[in-house]
């Protein structure tokens, strides 16, 4: 049985597939950044707004990584 | 005072512009489903969610508003037309508006044309181009198309504010701040406390005006960009790129022999690696700019997108059944709400990256050599 999938869709396979799986990336990560951070402010209350500011600072560039790869996706189903 | 009247008369300008030839400019367009020979899925019964989602984050000569549905079913957009300035080399400068290309059509690869005017015509695709109808004469689009627009109404807005308030300060020195002083200050201390001395040392006031401006620049167009109406200025990869490029000619003529020295010639470190890491050092010195243009441009087109499609769904989910449709409403509408807000954390999270970047960066640049005093300044003490 012959399945054909033309270039033109596995190339959208692959952008959203590599999508999916950056978010995938993205989640693990910043939920990690939570968790040292939320360990921290329980181990030192009085450092919260530092410890805040860091983990949103964090959480915007590993974000940003993931955008990097939504990205990548998007060319690979537009261009 | 005077620059009340002034913003006062900008606004009174540019409404009248905007709105007086404007908004039954356009000829009616047909409903873009028939002629489409395109794959997507959602083509079946008139919703045609690429061309909707990315007419609205892609620039175009026009400032489209809405578009109502006429009786026999066909669209009439309400756009406002904006100059278009064109150089041809050879016949020169044309300037006119965009609304005389009112009629599109289709052509063979699915693209919208639009008439020809003036030996010239707009090829729609994902961008809009302008071409000669001679071919392969170069034209010059130097128009004022929607992001420019953008751009200059967020210049204005910034400019008006910041010195509005730079000029209590001339007036009276030692007054306490009132109103929006508060919150400018608030802001420039922030930025100078956080993001300028700690990477700058004590270089950073020379830096100061480019690191507010490149903040409150990116924020106040971020925000400009999430109002309805709103063009999406920072989502577009020509604009991050021009401010990741002055930051990079910031950071390389502030450089110094120590950096440079640093780069090419790291020390104490065995030649077969120093020639690997002189490779990724140039590698980074060329990538750190193309992610910060990239890491902008990211962010602000992927919240923009997120929201056109959660928006979007109610239609499609309206074009299986009406009910289906009315009933995702309060969802759409609930997701969207949120994805707002959190597109206004990301708006201003985003200029500080940058700025703060940019400040690493820089700082990296103008970094003097550590003078140690015998050599060893990191050792241990023994109690």
């Amino acid at each position: 049985m012959n399945t054909i999938m033309l270039a033109g869709d596995l190339a959208k396979a692959g952008g959203a597939v590599g999508a999916g799986i950056a978010a995938l990336g993205a989640g693990v990560g910043i939920g990690q950044i939570g968790k040292g951070a939320v360990e921290a402010i329980a181990r030192q209350p009085e450092a919260m707004s530092d410890i805040r500011a860091n983990m949103i600072l964090t959480a915007a560039f590993v974000e940003g990584v993931a955008l990097f790869a939504v990205i990548a996706g998007i060319l690979a189903i537009f261009v | 005072m005077s620059y009340k009247r002034i913003f006062s008369l900008f606004v009174v300008v540019l409404g009248l512009s905007l709105s007086a030839n404007a908004v039954f400019a356009q000829e009616p367009v047909a409903s873009p489903v028939s002629a489409e020979a395109a794959p997507a899925p959602a083509e079946k019964k008139g919703i045609n969610i690429t061309e909707l989602v990315f007419g609205h984050v892609s620039d175009s000569h026009e400032w489209h508003w809405f578009s109502l549905k006429n009786a026999d079913g066909t669209e009439h957009p309400y756009a406002s037309p904006l100059p278009m300035i064109i150089y041809q080399p050879g016949i020169g400068l044309s300037v006119f508006s965009s609304s005389k290309f009112e009629e599109w059509h289709k052509d063979a690869d699915g693209k919208r044309i639009s008439n020809v005017y003036n030996g010239l015509y707009i090829e729609k695709n994902m961008k809009e181009k302008v071409l000669a109808v001679v071919d392969g004469s170069k034209v010059y689009d130097l128009s004022i198309t929607k992001n420019v627009l953008s751009m200059l109404i967020g210049v204005f807005i910034l400019l008006w504010a910041m010195t509005s308030a730079a000029k209590k300060y001339k007036t009276d020195k030692i007054a306490a701040p009132k109103g929006f002083q508060n919150a400018v200050e608030v802001l420039v201390i922030f930025i100078r406390d956080e993001v300028a001395k700690p990477n700058l040392g004590n270089k950073y006031l020379k830096f100061m005006p480019l690191l507010l401006t490149i903040f409150f620049f990116i924020w106040i167009n971020n925000l400009l960009g999430l109002l309805p109406g709103g063009a999406n200025f920072t989502g577009n990869i020509a604009v991050t790129a021009c401010l990741a490029l002055i930051a990079f000619i910031v950071m390389m003529a502030n450089s110094n022999k120590h950096f440079w020295g640093h780069l090419l010639n790291p020390p104490n470190v065995p030649f077969l690696v120093k020639c690997l890491l002189v490779l990724i050092e140039v590698m980074s010195l060329c990538i750190k700019p193309v992610a910060l243009m990239i890491r902008l441009f990211a962010n602000m087109l992927a919240g923009h997108i997120v929201i056109l499609s959660v928006i979007c769904l109610i239609f499609i989910f309206a074009l299986m059944n009406v009910y289906v449709g009315g009933g995702f409403v309060i969802v759409s509408l609930a997701f969207s709400i949120f994805m707002f807000m959190l597109e206004l954390l990301v708006a201003v999270i985003q200029a500080f990256i940058f700025a703060n970047l940019t400040a690493v960066f820089i700082g990296q640049a103008i970094e003097e050599a550590h003078h140690d005093a015998h050599g060893h300044e990191d050792e241990a003490i023994i109690l």
